[in-house]
């Protein structure tokens, strides 16, 4: 019988496992930005003993904070999503270079599906391409023992190691053996190796042919490294698959053989050819780009691949089999039903003040997090979003295409933690170079869409601790900012007014929108009176319900039952709170000009 | 060998979704399964629809049930067990909380919500089973027990004992034990 948390077996995430695996294998030093799929990890890690975590402003300064503590001896893990790699990028592409002291781990977590991102990139492109191993587990137990293992390759081949996952790693939950926690072997102190650290050109030229020694090295060693396996079948279909496109085709064609790929680089180019050699037909499956099957034809084996499995999305054992021609039998179409989006909480403050802005005829660049759903109507106040921090430097372009007629036509839209991320050197280049764009900072005073994560400006830290929290109004008069206005996002008269004065202004203005998440901890407890609205008094005008409130709903009458309610033969229906959802936010009430919605009694 | 079986649960973001997955994961392995549970965080949890699927057997490759292929579905909300019909076949057993939450479209009055949406699944024949999880969590007192009521009504279907899901309940519950075990042992009598 499996015992479910049992001393040694539990029941864990992909994440969790990874979090175990980096406290098991002596991590002291951890740093990232949170991003899903990848958040929870440096979460339970946080958790447990004899480990420093952190949330850094953004990836590339989490992987920056990686590199010093791994070169002075510590075991080092960094965490991102795909698209944090991007911004990660510049150090990680010299940090193979320099190679560590202490092993270091980045784990890299891909989104194929765009589930909760917007692109669906693929990294395994960035192993190759900044010379760096990569490991891909297919489970949160293989998770476990990877890690534990790219530490010691980090450390025996001096590079830092890149652990892929996608979201149905990290969001999956099986059973994971787990260990007791050993330290690295590098004494933990100030090392100076200038010819190692100092990429100077002279150094890092010489440094170049060291990472071509250490790539012919670990080719040698991925073709007796476990995680690469040959699981003999039937002869006549052999499959080379990795990561989670393992267990979908173990799944589809269980007695089929298989060469699972555990180091999608370098790749196991022996074992690749003798697998390729002793099956009849050789195909490739794996989510998203080309990348395995582009190394196996380079090296003059030819394979099926990508011209039968889907390149797009997501794959599952039923995409398999069917791009390889096998009956799937007979599936139910999808039932016609209304959408059912995301949306923002009740009570959110972004509401307010993305209605508010639903008002002028201006472009608004956005930005990433929760308020990305300001695009979705009813709201519909959203004209671009491409990537963490990009909502200022968009309006500042467009304002300087536009030339005189861009005055007061653009506006950016950034959260709080974006804005730490990456919105500042935006906004200065707008103070620099004379832009007239408006920038709002929505400061909800935590990272909301991954979860709640503190950032510089919440005041604590990761791991709890009370911490220094910066002045957006401060910040942003140091960048030369001249009209710094602050207003609270429920009161949407304010925000209408102070968008107009802001918005018309001919030079750069901050409109700092400050009111908290109404997820986060204090929020919850605060006693919060709901609304309701007044039958009698509705007249269905629907002003309420243009905010999209999910407490708010419209309910439809026809004109016989509105007669038997008094009201006028016209009004087509009336708007209802639900005071289980509502918590009183008041927005809506600003809105009703028949006073029609007031806090409801006894509660 | 074990029996194996897929099950979908499905709902809208905050229903408590993913502790009812979470207790029946418990119940499947204490009871000598190999399961896997493959869940959605992130932007698709905000207010919107949500699917959890959880496989079991004697041994779980996939994380993810294919399409036509889940034995159970456990609907937390009524439309969204329409939603998920792909995943369902002619021998499905789906059990649909009889609650209706209106997603943006319906709650702005540019739709409705529609009616007698759960003919969509029995004018195929798959087997529903409507309770109203809200009525029995307010029946015995605790108004967040409706999701445990919906897995109580799920667990006759399984090769689980129900001393192993109550031993399940007093491990992972942490307040209100008694409350959540009436709201699973009203559950089960919905589909005994």
């Amino acid at each position: 019988m499996t015992q479910v948390s049992s001393e040694n077996m539990q029941w864990l995430s992909g994440n969790e496992a990874i979090a175990r695996a980096a406290w098991e294998a002596g991590v002291t030093v951890a740093s990232g930005y949170p991003g899903t799929p990848s958040t929870e990890i440096l979460e339970n890690l946080s958790k447990y003993n004899d480990v420093y975590t952190e949330w850094a402003p953004n990836e590339k300064v989490g992987l920056e904070v990686g590199l010093g503590a791994s070169f002075a001896g510590a075991r080092v893990l960094v965490t991102m999503k795909h698209v944090g790699l991007n911004v990660a990028a510049d150090p990680l592409f010299t940090a193979s270079y320099t190679g560590v002291r202490g092993g270091i781990v980045i784990i890299n977590a891909d989104d194929p599906e765009m589930h909760s991102s917007q692109n669906e990139q693929d990294n395994r492109n960035y192993a190759f391409a900044a010379k760096l191993p990569m490991l891909e587990p297919s489970d949160p137990a293989e998770a476990r023992l990877m890690l534990k293992k790219a530490f010691e390759i980090s450390e025996q081949f001096d590079t830092p190691v890149i652990l892929r996952t996608t979201t149905r790693v990290a969001h999956v939950k099986g059973m994971v053996e787990t260990g007791e926690r050993q330290l690295g072997p590098i004494p933990v102190e100030i090392v100076k190796i200038p010819e190692k650290f100092v990429m100077l050109p002279g150094n890092a030229r010489i440094r170049r042919k060291v990472i071509a020694e250490r790539q012919e090295k670990l080719a040698n060693f991925v073709e007796s490294y476990e995680g690469n396996r040959i699981e003999w079948g039937d002869k006549k279909r052999g499959f080379i698959t990795g990561g989670i496109s393992y267990l979908y085709v173990k799944e589809a064609f269980p007695d089929a053989s298989v060469l699972k790929i555990g180091s999608t680089w370098p790749l196991p180019f022996d074992m690749i050819r003798d697998f390729a050699s002793q099956v009849e037909e050789l195909i490739v499956v794996e989510e998203l780009d080309p990348f395995l099957e582009t190394h196996i034809k380079a090296h003059g084996i030819p394979c099926i691949g990508k011209e039968k499995i889907p390149a797009i999305g997501e794959l599952n054992s039923f995409i398999i089999k069917k791009a390889l021609g096998e009956d799937t039998g007979e599936i139910y179409a999808p039932v016609e039903i209304p959408p059912r989006p995301p949306n923002m909480c009740p009570g959110c403050p972004h509401r307010g003040l993305f209605y508010s802005l639903s008002k002028y005829d201006v472009f608004i660049s956005g930005d990433i997090g929760c308020y990305t759903l300001g695009f979705l109507p009813p709201l519909s106040a959203m004209d671009s979003c491409i990537c963490m921090g990009a909502s200022i430097g968009v309006a500042h372009g467009m304002e300087k295409a536009l030339g005189e007629n861009g005055k007061g036509k653009t506006v950016a839209v950034i959260g709080d933690s974006t804005f730490l991320h990456s919105g500042i050197t935006g906004l200065t280049n707008m103070v620099y170079n004379k832009s007239a764009s408006t920038v709002i900072i929505l400061d909800n005073r935590i990272t909301a869409m991954t979860g709640h994560q503190p950032n510089p400006a919440s005041g604590s830290t990761l791991m709890g601790e009370p911490a220094n929290s910066i002045a957006f109004e401060e910040l942003c008069r140091a960048l030369g900012v001249k009209h710094i206005r602050t207003v609270n996002p429920h009161e949407i008269d304010t925000c209408i007014k102070v968008l107009k004065e802001e918005i018309e202004r001919p030079e750069p203005s901050v409109i700092i929108a400050r009111a908290p998440c109404v997820l986060i901890p204090e929020e919850r407890k605060r006693k919060k009176t709901p609304l309701t609205s007044s039958l009698d008094k509705c007249t269905g005008c629907t002003a309420c319900i243009r905010i999209g409130c999910p407490a708010i709903s419209w309910v439809p009458i026809t004109p016989e039952e509105g007669v038997k309610l008094g009201k006028k033969k016209k009004q087509k229906g009336y708007s209802r709170i639900s005071e289980d959802l509502c918590n009183g936010c008041g927005q809506c009430r600003t809105l009703c000009k028949f006073d029609a919605i007031a806090e409801a009694e006894g509660k | 060998m074990k029996p194996s079986g897929n099950i979908l649960f499905c709902g809208v973001g905050g229903q408590g979704i993913l502790l009812a997955s979470e207790i029946t994961a418990f119940a499947l392995l204490e009871s000598g399964y190999d399961a896997k549970k493959s869940e959605v965080h992130g932007m698709a949890q905000r207010g919107g629809s949500v699917v959890a699927h959880l496989r079991f057997g004697d041994k779980v490759y996939s994380p993810l049930i294919d399409p036509g292929k889940a034995d159970f579905s456990v609907a937390f909300e009524t439309m969204e067990a329409v939603r998920y019909l792909p995943f369902l076949n002619k021998n499905s057993k789906v059990i649909v909380n009889m609650h209706h939450i209106a997603p943006p479209a319906v709650a702005t009055g540019k739709m409705t919500y529609p009616d007698d949406i759960l003919s969509e699944l029995t004018k195929r024949k798959i087997a529903t089973y409507r309770m109203n999880g809200f009525d029995i969590a307010k029946a015995v007192g605790e108004i967040r027990a409706a999701n445990i009521a919906l897995v109580g009504a799920l667990s006759t279907f399984l090769p689980v004992t129900d001393e192993v899901f109550l031993e399940v309940l007093k491990k992972r519950i942490p307040r209100k034990l008694d409350e959540n075990i009436a709201a699973f042992m009203q559950g089960r009598k919905v589909t005994q």
